[in-house]
């Protein structure tokens, strides 16, 4: 069974004929081939596939493309503007915020949202924020940092240091 | 502090610049396996046992293939055609690709499908029939040589029990005299859990046979390209695939851990199909896939004993393993070493007997292991022997941390024979555990402990000082299958003095485009930003064999260093052609020679490489490249000293971890900021193990915890906000001092955390808890002792 769809992606309108089946993160890395959505599970556990659906964090596997009709879709690649890369990837990339940056793509765009409705979140909030998404590799010392750096910097604040801290 | 040679602009070692390999990853431009898409690509996918051991009667696909869009079923009597329904594993054991008869895990493959999308291949799984006559598995591994156990291998010759090997190091006699006579030996009985890397990218391949140019690209999510190209020759050879016609590219890597070293069954399926129809194959599996049937780590059960004096001196140490293997030992160690480096089990401290066996068996369990962040079973060896210190510690009734400090070995007795028969490099471990516990207030912290203890509250604080070994191997030693351990690196500096640097190793978020870039700028004085690395294709990069076990520091990043220098001494002639001085006038600083006694007569590094394809030196090669295979003299020894702080509350026996403080000594430091993000993500991969990750089978051999849903991986609100730092003792035979650290952290913690953990509760009898010590295991022991109703 096929239905046709238009969802914009990353600002773009686009009328697809899918498969009912067809899940919304597969509509994105094939069909529109925006691969920095990633997969990493089979239970919604991961959290590698967030996407902003209308503005609000969503697994992208655990949602039908044809629930997507007519809605609007953000994915990593529609985080950077004209401008330059936004303050959440810059904050990643100034704080060490990942390493094999498998997650990251899904971990910042659930960021997005929590700063959105939180612009100066606690250490504790930023870590239940972030808990439906799974990281292996940095331990989330630094994406706790790189969520405060991209906070201060979205609100105009001086921007905290990037150098790692050590105990001596 | 860190003393960086270099200035900042040109990034050489000590400088925490930012990662290069950043910018396309925070844009969503990565580029990992499953985003390869290929013209005509087919997609695979796997039908698997739902028995841990079963025959197998018969395999309808009929169904299956009249979906439209399958385009093959295939089987293991499919397979058998060409002699590839078994490979070798790394171990000279045995796997099969797909059986013929029988299934031995639950999980296991039993058939591929193959069809123009993955959903529909999903529906060809779905639609395929397996009828089976399930037996009863061996699960319990103390169970594998009971006389009634069945016999899980009766294809391998000759092979009458479920024992696969036996292992020793270290001297028995001697050891068991020094036992005999001394006034306190100690015990314990310990398990180091089944655990999964569960790196968050599963793995997977896109198999792509021309057959019109006989020639194969393999993308795959793999930590060793050069070695899996060479398999593939040695595997594949007999159908005309040799090594020239073969590709093997591996594209960015999501985590990897050691799990993405084997070869896996579903990698071969989809090469003999790309061979046998021409098509790409592509082929990801799913998590549950992953957590259930690629390779585990750890499964070791472990007789720990200490034999020491009245006063607190150890004096030997014994150890006996039971290794669950499953059903073969597709272990990734180095051939040589069926137990890995098990044997550095001696640890920190300064004694002289030591006596280690292990013996592995067979049950129906998925195989393995890997090793998981760690070089090759030390962090199963570094739990053994930190458990087994505390146990000691308190039956001679001294402080754990005095009698660690009375025990290490010490800083000028390096480089120190183990009774094992490794020499450790260095180390000053007396240091790092001074600075550990100078940041925590260690004795403040006892004294809050004891008046905790008397309001009947429970915290606990845990200590383990570690000693790793990584950086495998020097040739003498270490091989897998046959190819020595060396590791290369290929430096091109092209006229305009920018360069590309190209290794046999493979980072899977190591950080290696800086950090190897770092090393080059330390030796050349090239800024760091105009070296591009590359890895991870066998068609342009030297061989190497790849990154696990902490070696590509010690070994491809030893031979970047190594080629640099070439690279200098070249330079060196060309800057004295250059300026009509002598070579020995010249001195060197990071980017450019000078003349001795007159600093403005120089030149610069990138004038130097101008004139080495412009103006060279007659009689001498044109152009400024360099290649080094380097083979290591020894091994290195990181060590650490790590404290951990729990607060348990008494009647819920939920446990919170306060603090955890990690001080490194991993030698000199390339980028700090890069190895602190190693030791942040290795210490919540030691906690993972500790406190919430374990494989549970039932009886009949189902895996009760198979998904992510259900297998515990820490997210941010589990792990603590740790806290780390270091002290720095150079190795000595290391051309820029450097150990390598991406492990130390997830073998340090766990002995740390169960240490906490169990001085929280000891007061009330308790001398060991298993990992993960979960809040009911520790209720439930509670309860034992009487401390519950
Ligand atoms: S892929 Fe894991 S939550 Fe969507
Ligand atoms: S950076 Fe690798 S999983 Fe998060």
């Amino acid at each position: 069974m096929k239905k046709e769809i238009t969802v914009t992606i990353n600002g773009t309108p686009q009328t697809l004929e899918v498969e009912n089946r067809l899940l919304l993160v597969h509509l994105i890395r094939e069909n529109v081939s925006l691969t920095g959505t990633h997969i990493g599970c089979d239970t919604s556990s991961c959290g590698a596939c967030t996407v902003l659906i209308d503005g609000k964090s969503a697994k992208s596997c655990t949602v039908l493309a044809v629930q997507a009709d007519g809605k609007e879709i953000t994915t990593v690649e529609g985080l950077a503007t004209a401008e330059g890369i936004h303050p959440i990837q810059e904050g990643f990339k100034e704080n060490h915020g990942l390493h094999c940056g498998f997650c990251t793509p899904g971990m910042m765009m659930r960021i997005k949202e929590l700063l959105e409705k939180n612009p100066n979140p606690t250490e504790e909030e930023i870590r239940w924020g972030i808990s439906g998404n799974l990281c292996r590799c940095t331990g989330y010392n630094n994406i706790v940092k790189a969520v405060q750096y991209a906070s201060a910097k979205m609100r105009g604040e001086e921007l905290p240091s990037t150098e790692p801290e050590f105990v001596s | 502090m860190i003393k960086c040679k270099t200035s900042r602009e040109i990034g050489g070692m000590g400088h925490s610049i930012k990662r290069k390999e950043d910018d396309r990853f925070i844009q969503g431009k990565g580029n990992y396996v499953d985003d390869v898409k290929l013209p005509g690509m087919l997609y695979m996918d796997i039908v698997r046992s739902p028995y841990a051991y079963a025959k197998i009667k018969n395999i309808d696909a009929s169904k299956a293939l009249e979906i439209e869009g399958v385009v093959a079923v295939v089987t293991g009597k499919d397979l058998e055609q060409y002699n590839l329904h078994w490979m070798p594993t790394l171990m000279s054991d045995t796997q099969m690709v797909l059986p013929t008869d029988t299934v031995m895990y639950q999980a296991q493959e039993v058939a591929a499908v193959i069809a123009t999308s993955r959903y529909l291949a999903r529906d060809g799984k779905e639609a395929v029939r397996v009828e089976y006559e399930p037996m009863s598995p061996l699960m319990d591994p103390y169970k594998a040589l009971d006389d009634d156990a069945p016999l899980l291998r009766p294809d391998k010759e000759g092979k009458t029990d479920n024992h696969i090997w036996h292992w020793e190091a270290g001297d028995k006699e001697k050891t068991d005299s020094v036992f005999e006579a001394a006034d306190v030996v100690v015990k314990e009985q310990m398990h180091i859990p089944r655990i999964h890397v569960a790196s968050i990218e599963t793995c997977g391949c896109v198999a792509s046979y021309d057959k019109v140019e006989n020639h194969l690209t393999m993308y795959m999510t793999t930590q060793a390209p050069h070695a899996i190209r060479t398999v593939i020759a040695l595997v594949a050879g007999h159908v005309g695939l040799t090594e020239e016609k073969i590709r093997v590219i591996s594209p960015d890597i999501g985590g990897g851990f050691g799990g993405k070293v084997p070869v896996y069954p579903g990698y071969v399926i989809a090469i003999a199909v790309s061979f046998l129809t021409g098509a790409p194959i592509k082929w990801i599996e799913d998590r549950s896939e992953n957590l259930q049937a690629d390779s585990f780590a750890r499964d070791y059960h472990i007789t720990a004993e200490m034999a020491g004096t009245k006063e607190g001196k150890i004096l030997a140490t014994r150890f006996k393993v039971l290794a669950d293997h499953g059903y073969t030992d597709a272990s990734a160690n180095p051939s040589k070493f069926p137990t890995g480096l098990f044997s550095i089990g001696t640890g920190s401290y300064d004694y002289n007997a030591s006596f280690m066996e292990a013996d592995a068996v067979y049950t129906n369990k998925p195989p393995g292991g890997v090793a998981y962040r760690c070089s090759f079973r030390v962090t199963e060896a570094v739990h053994a022997i930190e458990r087994i210190t505390d146990t000691f510690a308190r039956e001679v009734g001294i402080d754990p941390a005095d009698l660690r400090m009375q025990n290490f070995i010490k800083k000028e007795d390096f480089p120190w024979q183990s009774p094992t028969g490794w020499e450790y490099d260095s180390g000053d471990y007396h240091a790092g555990l001074e600075l550990a516990m100078k940041t925590v207030d260690y004795h403040a912290l006892r004294k809050e402990q004891a008046e905790k203890r008397a309001q009947g509250k429970f915290m606990g604080i845990g200590i383990s000082t570690f000693t790793e070994i990584v950086g495998a191997g020097p040739s003498k030693d270490f091989d897998i299958l046959g190819i020595k351990m060396f590791d290369s690196a290929e430096i091109r500096v092209h006229p305009t003095g920018k360069a590309i640097a190209r290794f046999g190793t493979k980072s899977q978020g190591q950080g290696h485009e800086t950090t190897y870039a770092q090393i080059v700028a330390e030796e050349l004085g090239i800024p760091a930003e105009h070296i591009q690395i590359e890895e991870g294709d066998t068609d342009t990069a030297p061989y190497g064999l790849g990154t696990y076990a902490s070696r590509s520091t010690p070994t491809a990043g030893a031979a970047a260093a190594m080629a640099a220098r070439k690279l200098r001494k070249k330079a060196k002639k060309i800057a004295a052609y250059l300026m009509e001085v002598s070579e020995d006038d010249l001195e060197w600083e990071p980017g450019k020679f000078f003349v001795k006694g007159a600093p403005e007569k120089s030149k610069t590094i990138q004038e130097i490489v101008f004139a080495a394809y412009t103006n060279h030196p007659q009689g001498m090669e044109a152009g400024f490249e360099a290649t080094h295979y380097y083979d290591p003299p020894n091994l290195t020894f990181p060590s650490g000293a790590y404290i951990c702080i729990v607060d348990i509350d008494e009647e819920t026996c939920d446990i919170k971890i306060r603090r955890f403080v990690a001080i490194d000594d991993c030698g000199n430091i390339i980028n700090p900021m890069i190895v602190q993000g190693q030791v942040h993500g290795g210490l919540t991969q030691g906690l993972a193990p500790a406190m919430y990750e374990e494989l549970i089978y039932d009886e009949s051999g189902n895996i009760l915890n198979g998904t992510l849903m259900d297998y515990l991986v820490p997210t941010a609100v589990e792990s603590p906000s740790w806290e780390t730092g270091h002290t720095v003792t150079p190795s000595p035979h290391h051309p820029i001092g450097a150990k390598g650290v991406g492990e130390s952290p997830t073998v340090g913690a766990p002995p740390a955390i169960a240490n906490a953990i169990v001085d929280a509760v000891a007061h009330l009898g308790i001398s060991h808890l298993e990992i993960p010590i979960t809040p009911f295991k520790l209720f439930k022991e509670l309860k034992k002792v009487g401390y519950f109703k």
